[in-house]
């Protein structure tokens, strides 16, 4: 196979437990995002529109739909006969088999898939955050900076530097110190767990790794950045500007949410420079009735509105019957919320049915914002009440 | 496709189909001047030619031959290789037949059998025992094996699907039937003026492929060139030819008012299940559009909607296409707006059809009338 100069290695073995039920079946990469989208569309789509054609992905927990959604990676444009993208489970060597103990475990058990393409770099990303980046800008910044490694970086507030691994860097952007979740931080630099590997260095630090210590965790935040950093590797920091959300929890997921809505959203989906493709289910168009209200919403094909959705984002083939309210709501996909139903500050899970005149997350104690989830393919009785705050599922 | 599963269904392994599209298409004015009938935009996210290659592929047909005339440009880039409807194989799968007779540069174009014959090959090659022929321009959800089936027990020659209607639509002439009380065709006229019949053809054809090439064979040695009236009509006598009756939604695209009432029609929950939600999906060329975003302050209600549209002023009883922005103020009743148009602020438009790419700047005010719409040509700016 013709020698490539970067290939992406993309972590999509996470389980994403603070999402709680929403990844009760599937792995967090295929958490379903903005009305169309599963999340492993953001990084996919990222590397296709940045000209990068070869994408290993790591799985390991719950991979059935994962693997079905990737399938020939058509969808990204990703089929191709050179690489494309390849779905990394963990397998039997000679020597046994384990499970990927961590970030950079799973790319040390697949050296040899990246030694067949022989890459110049690697581009090592995460399967579970939403943003359009060019890779390729960032792999011009690593080779102008004459880097060994470069980390994707973000700035954050200073009051939540605690909860990221910051980097320290001098004038030039290079990094001369890194802190995972400081008590206080010297900046406010957060990586974004997107990092460019020189492959001769990495692989060498990873072996290096698994042959001295059995029990290492194999993580890259814990166990090769500092030593790597310790051996006086050039590492810089390339700094992001747009949007950039890790839908970690259920709070960060829905508010994600109400960030594609606005005037001017933040994340443009709608930008034909910069698609965010996706396997595209085929529906037919939207239909909304004549007594449909529909406010500042994002509403895909094949749904059905009978009812008011407002502030809201709608998933492929919801339906809404009439005098059925939605607000400040994510509905998953194939979702029926029948007449009556009053729906707020929720997540729905797909395949559910909210039977007539129930009430979900429409009774609240306090004043305090609370998220209600529903898990996938419950059905709520009629006449229900789930206060909000409450998960079913 | 894998074909949609159907109990007792008849198998298609044995059946192709040649989706005819050397049809006159010059009723629908400027919507097809820049394209043929087949790509013509049709239901807020599909062509024309995507409801007769769904019903195809979901019956288990997997041989399909395009037939081509003119302005095929925008029809192949939509169907491409037929990876959306699965025909993109290495046995059977698509095939683009083009019009070769065109290159007889001095001698005048005779009719579509003159397709059929610059084709032949492609016809004598397949394998397959048995041929619908089929038309771009009837809107349906059809499984073509319940009608196959009706072919093969009664041993028909020759099974036009047919469907009756109550009201004929004004402008609109049809291909008309009359049958006896077994459903055999005896007579058939092609748009006459005067309503003989109720009942339509929706002019597809399922016969044997060595009756075709005869016929075909038959037909041109005799200095006839038209399939419909000479291919068929003239066999009413000599072959069993019969009748099958389709009995769901059925719009056949035969003028501009047909065109406009048969996309407004799709507003109503029957028309709408009944295309979209009964037998197979429709498919399509994906593009990968994000969902359609509705802002602040729009009011919009009775309408279909594809993704990718921005909505932020007034619609009503409408059909949008993929990427429509319709920017504050601006008002849209009974109207038609197809790919990527853009309404300006405090636009009005009403009983309008806007071809793809069309900009209406700020404050203008267009409207047609019910029975005849206002047309837009494409990338049109007003």
């Amino acid at each position: 196979m013709p020698k490539e100069e970067m290939i992406a290695m993309l972590l999509a073995g996470g389980k994403g437990t603070r999402l709680g039920v929403l990844t009760r079946n599937i792995a967090k990469p295929a958490v379903p995002f903005g009305a169309e989208y599963r999340l492993i569309d953001f990084p996919l789509s990222n590397c296709s529109n940045s000209g990068i054609t070869t994408v290993g992905v790591l799985t390991q927990y719950k991979p059935l739909i994962l693997n079905s959604y990737i399938g020939s990676g058509s969808s990204w444009d990703l089929d191709r006969h050179n690489g494309g993208v390849t779905v990394l489970p963990p397998y039997v060597k000679e020597g046994g088999g384990s499970w990927y103990k961590g970030t950079a475990d799973a790319i040390y058990q697949n050296i040899e898939f990246i030694d067949i393409h022989d890459p110049e770099y690697v581009l090592v990303l995460s399967g579970d955050h939403i943003y359009k980046m060019d890779y390729s800008e960032m792999l011009n910044y690593h080779k102008n900076k004459n880097a060994d490694v470069t980390i994707g970086v973000l700035e954050v507030p200073w009051e939540e530097t605690h909860r990221f691994g910051i980097m320290n860097t001098n004038q030039d952007q290079k990094i001369i110190e890194f802190q995972e979740k400081p008590k206080n931080a010297k900046n406010n630099l957060a990586s974004m767990g997107i990092y460019i590997f020189n492959w001769e260095y990495l692989k060498k630090y990873l072996k290096a790794e698994a042959e001295a210590n059995d029990d290492s965790a194999g993580d890259f935040g814990h166990d090769i950045i500092p030593q790597m950093m310790a051996d006086q590797l050039n590492f810089y920091a390339f700094t992001f500007k747009d949007y950039w959300k890790d839908v970690g929890t259920v709070e960060s997921y829905w508010q994600a949410h109400m960030d594609l809505l606005g005037e001017n959203p933040e994340l443009d989906l709608q930008d034909r420079n910069w698609i965010i493709y996706s396997v595209n289910p085929n529906r037919p168009p939207q239909y909304l009735s004549e007594d449909a209200v529909v406010d500042n919403s994002m509403i895909n094909k094949g749904t059905q509105i009978m009812g008011t959705v407002k502030n809201s984002v709608l998933f492929f083939g919801v339906k809404v019957a009439r005098n059925a309210v939605v607000e400040n709501s994510v509905i998953l996909p194939n979702t029926r919320i029948s007449s009556g139903a009053k729906i707020k500050n929720s997540i729905v899970g797909r395949n559910v049915i909210i039977e007539k005149d129930s009430q979900i997350g429409i009774e609240n104690e306090d004043q305090d914002l609370k998220i209600t989830v529903i898990g996938d393919d419950e059905v709520i009785p009629e006449a229900s009440n789930i206060k909000a705050g409450m998960v079913v599922g | 496709m894998t074909p949609i599963y159907k109990k007792g269904g008849a198998s298609m392994n044995n059946v192709m189909a040649i989706i005819n599209n050397a049809l006159d298409e010059s009723f629908l004015d400027k919507l097809t001047g820049h394209r043929s009938l087949a790509s013509v935009p049709f239901g807020a996210r599909y062509r024309l030619i995507d409801f007769p290659l769904s019903n195809l592929v979901n019956s288990g047909i997997t041989n399909v031959g395009l037939l081509l005339q003119t302005k095929y440009r925008s029809l192949m880039d939509h169907i491409g290789f037929g990876k959306a409807w699965d025909l993109d194989r290495k046995r059977n799968g698509l095939f683009i037949l083009p019009p070769a007779h065109i290159y007889q540069a001095n001698r005048a174009y005779k009719g579509d059998l003159q397709n059929f014959a610059s084709n032949i090959d492609y016809i004598k090659r397949s394998t397959q025992e048995y041929v619908i022929i089929d038309s771009p321009n009837v809107v349906a959800n059809i499984d073509y094996r319940d009608a196959f089936k009706y072919h093969l027990e009664n041993e028909n020659d020759i099974t036009i699907i047919y469907r009756e209607l109550n009201v004929f639509r004004r402008d609109t002439t049809y291909t008309v039937i009359n049958t006896d009380d077994n459903d055999r065709i005896i007579d058939m006229k092609v748009n006459p003026k005067k309503n003989y019949y109720k009942k339509i053809s929706m002019q597809k054809y399922i016969m044997k492929k060595d009756l075709l090439l005869d016929i075909i064979d038959d037909c041109i040695s005799k200095g006839e060139w038209d399939f419909i009236k000479n291919a068929i009509i003239g066999n009413l006598d000599n072959l069993k030819i019969y009748g099958y009756p389709f009995h769901s939604y059925a719009a056949v695209i035969n003028s501009i008012n047909g065109y406009y009432k048969s996309n407004l029609e799709l507003l109503k929950p029957t028309v709408w299940q009944d295309l979209f939600l009964k037998n197979g999906p429709i498919y399509t060329k994906p593009k990968d559009e994000a969902p359609t975003a509705y802002k602040n302050g729009v009011n919009a209600k009775n309408i279909l909607t594809a993704n990718g549209c921005l909505i932020k002023g007034e619609v009503k009883n409408s059909v949008l296409f993929r990427g429509v922005k319709i920017h504050p103020g601006a008002t849209i009743k009974n109207s038609i707006i197809m790919q990527k148009s853009v309404i300006g602020a405090n636009a009005y438009l009403e009983n309008v059809i806007l071809d793809k790419g069309v900009q209406i700047t700020a404050d203008k005010s267009l409207k047609g009338d019910t029975n005849l719409p206002m047309i837009i040509s494409k990338n049109t700016i007003v």
